[in-house]
């Protein structure tokens, strides 16, 4: 098969196309959308292609997420630009009492068709308020999908299936991630909600992983690859609904789970799929479930300290060759 | 706008709808019918009928926890609406929402809301929709003056006028947020100031006249239907009932409220006017009265006779694609 590559910026960017030409309905609301065709490039096109459908907001994250809500109430499609993950907290009420909420407590009159697409992620020094990886909030919060894609593939696939999807979706995409390359097909497709993928087989240890946690996933196979241990690398994709029947396959398989995330340790998904694991898989387990993660402090501007924080490669090895005993 | 002996019937009768409505729903809180807590209206209803009277069925409208009046206003079906406050199957959102989370789509009233200010992002985006999808619609926010000094309001008023929204802001400043006097908490004595901010009219009115507010109304509505963009309507009124009910009302005295129940009762004054008029009379009057009621009945009857849900639904409605 020929390879066509793209960055992720452009799978998001090719995805968006497609959608927005196939329905009218789908619009783009956010802070400095137009003028940088997004901050980070993922809107390339848009703004001369959709005018008028991709919107501007002044800095009011609260009413950002509202009038996306308020939209997708009266029979609009929008995706909603957070600019940065961290600037939920200005808009938590629309998101978990709101968003969250309506097609419940209103007796599933009304469905709720929203993307809240939000950059996240640490590693680029930007410090506490703009690094973090705030999913597990949103796990733990009923009424919303949540969504962290890897590869640009897996981008292209998922934001169409979260737009598509007559819920309210949250979709986080690694700001590091963004000019990470990968084969992309050309044809319209979609990854249903919901699916994880084994990316790599291996029979020995499985890392259960999602978003940039993908990454240092692979790295960390080649490494315990050359200490003849075959790690399976388990990309999640969509954590709630979480597809625990490709986890329990693979746990079958290896006995062995190793769970890596950036976000912090403590609360975090990890300890949401190590509890299920535990509870449905137990008899297939040779070794207990570790996390690799962040450690429990803000993300720190100094580079010594941020890298210490967040988890590494060798951080990854390590906790597979302890499950192993190798 | 009509304005004629038909129109002002509909206008007082609505007005009584919600007034029994809501001493029904004192009643059956009082005694255990309708479970965790109620805001009740009564004394608001000539800015809910004022109001939801200039409305059209396809237009978007979104409340508070005090919402009652507005519903019924835009046209609710009692006997759901009693239903839901009863938690049976048989309510507006089958038990799940109660009096605080109540919505009818069908009629674009798009919910209650239980946070305060919850309403105005919301609008904001139902008067994004509207002018995306290049319809006549408005959307109308009511909410109360404790939500207007929270943040969303600054927001969603500073879009909506960015935006040539087609939306009506109404606040309705009934003198109370909670416990709390709008006096001391709020900068300024007319809340409808705080427009000049947004680069939109802003109007207070003395909403225990519902013409006032109606005529008020009327044009905000036909601003934004024409494309001129937001208004901010204050409507002056007062909470003749606690916050909530069983509420001890520590913060005013039984005078303060006993003046404002005789003196400025919406629905008396206008019963004066249309006698005035010649449109009501005592016997048309008691009629009326009983008429409401007798609706009224009929909704508690039918919340009663209803099922509850089973417990197993706890778990439906919360997503399309589970």
């Amino acid at each position: 098969m020929l390879e066509r590559i793209l960055s992720s910026a452009e799978a998001l960017a090719e995805a968006l196309h497609e959608e927005m030409s196939r329905d009218e309905r789908i619009f783009i609301i956010g802070e400095d959308l137009v003028s940088h065709a997004g901050i980070f490039g993922q809107f390339k096109g848009i703004p001369e292609n959709f005018p008028g459908r991709i919107i501007d907001t002044p800095i009011s994250e609260t009413c950002i997420v509202g009038s996306g809500l308020g939209a997708a109430m009266t029979g609009m499609r929008p995706i909603v630009d957070l600019h940065f993950s961290d600037f939920v907290t200005c808009a938590m009420d629309e998101l978990a009492n709101q968003a969250a909420k309506i097609r419940y407590m209103f007796g599933g009159q009304v469905s709720l068709p929203m993307v809240i697409w939000c950059p996240d992620g640490a590693g680029l020094r930007a410090a506490a308020q703009h690094s973090q990886s705030l999913e597990a909030w949103f796990v733990h919060t009923p009424g919303l999908k949540v969504v962290v894609p890897s590869e640009p593939a897996d981008v292209k696939g998922l934001i169409k299936a979260a737009i598509r999807d007559d819920d309210p979706v949250m979709f986080f995409q690694h700001k590091l991630l963004f000019r990470k390359e990968g084969h992309v097909p050309e044809e319209d497709y979609v990854i249903p909600i919901g699916q994880a993928e084994v990316k790599r087989e291996g029979k020995d240890v499985t890392l259960l992983t999602y978003g940039s946690g993908y990454y240092l996933s692979t790295d960390a196979a080649d490494e315990l690859a050359k200490l003849d241990i075959e790690a399976e690398v388990l990309d999640l994709r969509t954590l709630k609904p979480v597809d625990m029947e490709t986890v329990a396959g693979s746990i079958k398989k290896t006995h062995r789970g190793v769970i890596v995330h950036e976000a912090c340790l403590t609360g975090g998904f990890g300890a949401e799929l190590t509890a299920r694991i535990q509870f449905e898989l137990f008899d297939y387990l040779d070794a207990p479930v570790t996390r690799v993660a962040a450690k429990d402090v803000p993300i720190p501007f100094s580079p010594p300290l941020e890298d210490f924080v967040l988890p590494s490669v060798s951080d990854v090895v390590e906790a597979a060759r302890a499950v192993v005993y190798r | 706008m009509p304005d004629d002996a038909k129109t002002y019937m509909d206008l007082y009768q609505t007005m009584v709808t919600i007034r029994q409505f809501e001493t029904m729903a004192g009643e059956m809180f009082a005694g255990g019918k309708i479970p965790g807590f109620i805001h009740l209206s009564i004394g608001q209803e000539g800015s809910s009928v004022g109001v939801c009277s200039v409305l059209r069925l396809d237009d978007y409208l979104t409340t508070t926890h005090r919402g009652h009046g507005h519903m019924i206003a835009k046209g609710a079906d009692l006997n759901r609406m009693a239903a839901e406050l009863f938690g049976k199957k048989t309510g507006y959102c089958k038990g799940k929402g109660g009096s605080m989370h109540i919505a009818d789509f069908s009629i674009g009233f798009l919910g209650a809301n239980g946070v305060v200010a919850g309403g105005l992002p919301i609008i904001t985006g139902a008067g994004l929709s509207i002018k995306m999808r290049k319809t006549d619609q408005v959307a109308v926010c009511f909410f109360g003056d404790g939500a207007a000094n929270r943040g969303p309001v600054h927001e969603a008023m500073n879009m909506a006028s960015i935006w040539t929204l087609p939306i009506v802001f109404c606040v309705e400043n009934n003198q109370f947020a909670s416990t709390t006097r709008t006096s001391y908490a709020c900068s300024v004595v007319d809340i409808s100031t705080r427009a000049a901010g947004y680069n939109m009219p802003g109007i207070s009115v003395d909403a225990n006249d519902v013409l006032a507010v109606r005529e008020a109304a009327a044009d905000a509505v036909a601003r934004a239907r024409g494309g001129k963009g937001p208004t901010l309507l204050e409507n002056k009124t007062y909470r003749m009932k606690g916050h909530f009910e069983g509420d001890p009302q520590k913060y005013r005295t039984e005078e303060e409220i006993a003046s404002w129940k005789d003196k400025m009762d919406p629905i008396n004054r206008f019963a004066t006017v249309l006698t005035k008029k010649k449109i009501l009379n005592k016997k048309k009057i008691q009629q009326i009265w009983d008429e409401a009621a007798a609706k009224v009945k009929g909704a508690v009857e039918f919340a009663e006779k209803s099922p509850y849900p089973e417990p197993e639904e706890a778990l439906e409605d919360l997503l399309v694609n589970p």
